[in-house]
């Protein structure tokens, strides 16, 4: 209510104003022989009061003004003219005029005060997450960074003679590097995509079972100590997916799974799909298209489960090697396609991400026979 | 044509020249370069280059447009480098005549892969009416395809599939232009056929359809075949 109130244009707020101060005077006109004009004056100084906690301060000095001069005019004797017969009803009317002010100023001044916190508190709340990006960023880019440059300074070093096989090892860890720098780079892109709003999904009739077998084989180096399961049905029919963001999706999930899960561990990934929903107007939001990833590696802590979508969150205690950008993305894509993500540990262990997309659905089988 | 390939590289980032002509060169391929789309252009006249790599992103024109300038008259391979690592970026291209594309960063071996598959498709213009691929063969005058000797029965639009991407082979051929050339112009944004095809394609001459060595996909772009 006070959001739209504060929206509303001051011209309407004077309006509301004026509205206010005669609607409720015109109730008490009614009641004014037994109420008695003192008993008036608290309640207009209530609706000044109330004005006072919504609206800009112009209006309310202008309601507390024409309260005030309400009360004299309908409710101090004699009625219907601005004159006062008594000291006691001129005081009163003064005093009334003063603490209607008062009220208004004071409660303007509050919610000034008010406005500047939480101004404050967003720009600690920016601060926090600017640090852990900084944190993250000069921990993940330098990493990589260092090795490759303290790899060549050492293969260049014209005093020491390193070995033929120790060479071939800085080789390779200066690769390892550049791939780790490749990968953080291709997480920031990705995720200033997402800020800025640019991503629109170019939705395409998909092969999910091709598109899953191509980022398994792209993870292949990852994967090598992973035991890989696929399920997924023969005669899966094709999905309209924007195939980019979907494989980035599956990238993320694999490649996590293959990181933060120790050797030997089992990841499955299974698509499913719904040939009879309807999906914009059945009531359970049943999805079309359902893709789950599981493993049975060590699971998430209960208490981070809710988080490890938020951008920049890393589990405490996690390994180093991520910007905690990952798993975002992944979320990113996935509203961006209208689907949605959850994350729950399995009973008997590890975890399970399940992925619901709002896709179309084209069954092949009339398709081949052609 | 004398055995050392001439390569025109138009790139504007010196680093990227630097790695290419020495990466090149140890290839035993000539080099020349160009620092922007002006001087590229003019180096292509001049030199008749065997094959140009150009870069998207230079200072003074849009690499679209040098592309499509080339393409006017130059009939020889032209490998695109980007950065915009876009699909929409990479079909444009491949769609004005560029024959392939890499993304940067990309690794010098597929780069010299992909060099040597342009240059080779330019050697052997003329049809072959054999060509042979692990342990498949086709045969292009009776439109027979077999493996280990045995036929393999593809319908028509499975056989005008395979027939237009090993023909191609080693380049990357766009959704559109693989339905357009099989199904036709009208079919040009039906990309449900060329799912379903390439799947029956490669179930019927992969040895595992699911982890493909000749019909491979490349992302939101199209489709290669490759038979190294």
């Amino acid at each position: 209510m006070k959001s739209i109130l504060n929206q509303t244009k001051i011209k309407n707020q004077y309006l509301i104003c004026i509205l206010a101060v005669s609607v409720v005077s015109l109730c008490c006109l009614f009641t004014r022989d037994f109420l008695g004009h003192k008993v008036i004056g608290y309640i207009l100084l209530v609706v000044v009061s109330l004005l006072a906690m919504f609206l800009d301060i112009l209006p309310v000095l202008l309601s507390a003004v024409l309260s005030a001069l309400i009360l004299n005019f309908l409710f101090i004797q004699p009625y219907y003219t601005f004159h006062i017969s008594s000291a006691e009803d001129t005081l009163l009317f003064f005093l009334f005029f003063l603490i209607a002010l008062i009220n208004g100023v004071l409660t303007h001044k509050i919610r000034k005060t008010e406005k500047k916190l939480q101004i404050k508190e967003i720009r600690v709340n920016t601060m926090k997450l600017y640090n852990a990006l900084l944190d993250s960023l000069s921990h993940e880019l330098r990493t990589p960074i260092s090795t490759i440059m303290g790899a060549i300074d050492t293969i260049q070093s014209k005093t020491v003679a390193i070995s033929e096989e120790n060479r071939q090892k800085l080789y390779s860890e200066i690769e390892k590097a550049s791939l780790r720098l490749n990968h953080q780079v291709e997480n920031l892109l990705n995720m200033s995509r997402l800020e800025s709003g640019v991503i629109e999904p170019k939705m395409d009739w998909c092969d999910l079972k091709e598109l899953i077998y191509n980022v398994i084989g792209s993870l292949k180096e990852d994967l090598q100590f992973h035991k890989i399961v696929v399920d997924v049905d023969d005669n899966l029919p094709l999905f309209k997916l924007d195939y980019g963001l979907t494989e980035q999706i599956i990238y993320n999930l694999i490649f996590n799974a293959s990181q933060y899960t120790p050797k030997g561990a089992k990841i499955e990934i299974k698509v499913e799909h719904n040939p009879d929903v309807d999906f914009e107007y059945n009531p359970d939001k049943l999805m079309p298209c359902l893709i789950t990833i599981s493993d049975d590696g060590n699971g998430f802590p209960e208490a981070e489960i809710d988080k490890v979508f938020d951008k920049f969150y890393r589990l405490q205690n996690s390994k180093t090697g991520g910007t905690g950008l990952g798993l975002s993305i992944v979320k990113g894509f996935v509203e961006a396609q209208h689907g949605t993500i959850t994350l729950e540990n399995r009973e008997e262990g590890g975890s399970v991400f399940k992925i619901g997309f709002p896709a179309l659905i084209m069954n092949t089988a009339s398709i081949s026979n052609e | 044509m004398s055995n050392q390939a001439t390569i025109l590289i138009i790139d504007d980032e010196v680093q990227i020249r630097k790695l290419l002509e020495i990466t090149l060169d140890s290839n035993d391929y000539k080099t020349i370069f160009a620092v922007n789309a002006k001087e590229g252009l003019l180096m292509a006249a001049n030199h008749q280059p065997d094959l140009i790599i150009l870069d998207l992103g230079l200072p003074d024109e849009d690499g679209q447009v040098v592309l499509k300038r080339l393409r006017e008259w130059y009939k020889n391979p032209i490998i695109i480098l980007t950065v915009k690592n876009t699909e929409a970026e990479i079909v444009k291209a491949l769609d004005s005549g560029a024959n392939d594309y890499l993304s940067k960063p990309f690794r010098t071996q597929e780069l010299l892969a992909r060099i040597r598959t342009a240059l080779r498709n330019l050697v052997q213009q003329e049809n072959e009416p054999l060509v042979e691929f692990g342990e498949v063969s086709i045969d292009f005058a009776s439109r027979i395809v077999k493996i280990k000797n045995e036929i393999v029965k593809l319908t028509t639009t499975e056989y005008n599939l395979l027939s237009i991407l090993v023909k191609n082979e080693g380049r990357v051929l766009t959704h559109q232009y693989l339905l357009k050339q099989v199904w036709g112009n009208s079919y040009s944004d039906q990309t449900q056929y060329l799912r379903v095809f390439v799947a029956q394609l490669r179930k019927k001459i992969e040895v595992d359809p699911n982890r493909p060595k000749f019909i491979i996909t490349e992302s939101g772009v199209g489709y290669r075949f490759n038979t190294s």
